[in-house]
């Protein structure tokens, strides 16, 4: 549409049908860092220049999700250039800050569109926003909305005023559960690989006997999987409710139960095949719970430090000895 | 749901209830109810609950909130440690969802 700055693209606050498509498949990693929005700013139903302006990260699924909770009202959509990463990630980094805010503001023209100076800001954004800075430096007033979209009609409502649930990042069993692809499959990136060697390796160590270098194989891929679907797939579906607080400490609860289960399961291993089972299953399935300390979102740098400096060399003990008694079974013959 | 917490006593938030002016943005940012409004001015009421997301500190035009920010992520950690670069998780997609 036009305005006084030039022609602004206009957006529709529905959803297609390929933007949800896109979605699921950001979810699962495909094409993750290239889903974008070009930054600048949109005109989303017929603003005008008392219309609020609403901001967000060149990320497309965080663009979509305001666009989407803004159904059925007319307003400013301000896109930062974040380079694709979402609000509170870019705030990390700094790209989603307030020297980019400033000088989108400036490009834009947004001074000569709206009337008012006040810009809803996603809260999650204020790691990398100096509300006072923004005020100085471009007259702008930031007004932190709440963390998440869906909330900000009723934070319309409420006169800009965000409850304390608005403000609260939440972690809830489905947020859980769209993250866990994303922990699947670096870690399938990783595991697949390393059972296809050790499988090379059982073959050469059984004197190249199919026949018996099918059993130390299976443990291999057994022990893999189980760690996998135990560190990255329950272990962050289940995190509420499992004992300790550093993640290392959940996912080495789960894994040890699931390599239990794994072994009745697989009865009649041998001494050394089953103790190399019960040492690497429960070791890999803490480190991939501790790499959901990420993806998590109440965990501290700080914490994380102390939590990896005495899990990290544990796990890599168990890896390793699991490793150690698993080559000497498949030489044994154990 | 219960707020879910991480470890004790380990975040490098720190109050400088001297510096505070008692404008309360902080309280506006932080994602975790770590900070409440006490006698004008803030206080840090739920010190375990802190992410070290560093919201506060750069909102606060005093300098009365200052901690370590960063990013609570043991895959960006071992990124470090190994020497490749970015600071976010997954190192060639980026970040959380």
């Amino acid at each position: 549409m036009d305005t006084p700055a030039g022609v602004v693209p206009r957006v529709s606050s529905t959803l297609r049908p390929s933007d949800r498509i896109g979605a699921f498949k950001v979810r699962w990693g495909v094409g993750r860092m290239s889903y974008t929005v070009d930054p600048g700013l949109y005109a989303l139903g017929r603003p005008g220049p008392d219309s609020y302006v609403f901001v967000t990260a060149s990320y497309k699924m965080s663009f979509d999700r305001l666009r989407a909770a803004l159904a059925g009202r007319d307003g400013w959509i301000l896109v930062l250039d974040t380079a694709g990463i979402n609000v509170w990630c870019a705030a990390g980094k700094g790209s989603f800050g307030t020297e980019e805010m400033i000088d989108r503001i400036e490009t834009s023209g947004l001074s000569d569109i709206v009337s008012h100076r006040r810009l809803i800001v996603p809260q999650l954004g204020g790691p990398g926003v100096a509300a006072h800075e923004v005020k100085r430096r471009s007259g702008f007033q930031v007004v932190y909305g709440p963390v998440a979209a869906e909330d900000i009609p009723p934070f319309l409502e409420g006169e800009l005023k965000a409850t304390p649930v608005m403000r609260a990042k939440t972690f809830g069993t489905s947020e859980r559960l769209a993250l866990v692809p994303m922990e699947v499959i670096p870690a399938l990136k990783v595991a697949l690989p390393a059972a296809a060697v050790l499988s090379i390796l059982a073959f050469l160590f059984s004197g190249l006997s199919i026949e018996r270098a099918l059993g130390p194989a299976r443990i291999v891929w057994v022990a893999l999987g189980t760690s996998v679907l135990a560190g990255a797939v329950l272990t962050p579906l289940l995190l509420p409710w499992l004992p300790g607080r550093a993640f290392s400490a959940k996912g080495l609860v789960v894994g040890t139960a699931a390599a239990f289960c794994a072994l009745f399961a697989g009865a009649g291993l041998g001494v050394l095949s089953a103790l190399s089972v019960l040492l690497s299953v429960p070791a890999i399935a803490a480190f991939l719970a501790m790499n959901f300390t990420g993806s998590s979102t109440f965990t501290s740098l700080s914490g994380v430090q102390r939590e990896m400096g005495w899990a990290l060399p544990l796990e890599a003990v168990g890896t390793a000895a699991g490793l150690a008694l698993w080559v000497a079974a498949a030489v044994g013959g154990g | 749901m219960k707020r879910l917490m991480y470890l004790k006593d380990v975040v490098t938030l720190a109050f400088d209830g001297e510096k505070c002016t008692g404008c309360l943005m902080c309280l506006s940012v932080c994602p975790r109810g770590v900070l409440a409004a006490a006698n004008g001015k803030i206080e840090v009421a739920a010190r375990d609950a802190c992410i070290e997301c560093g919201a506060c500190q750069c909102n606060c035009p005093s300098l009365a909130l200052t901690v370590r920010s960063g990013v609570g992520c043991a895959s960006a950690v071992i990124n470090r440690m190994l020497g490749r670069k970015g600071a976010c998780c997954v190192v060639e997609e980026g970040g959380q969802a």
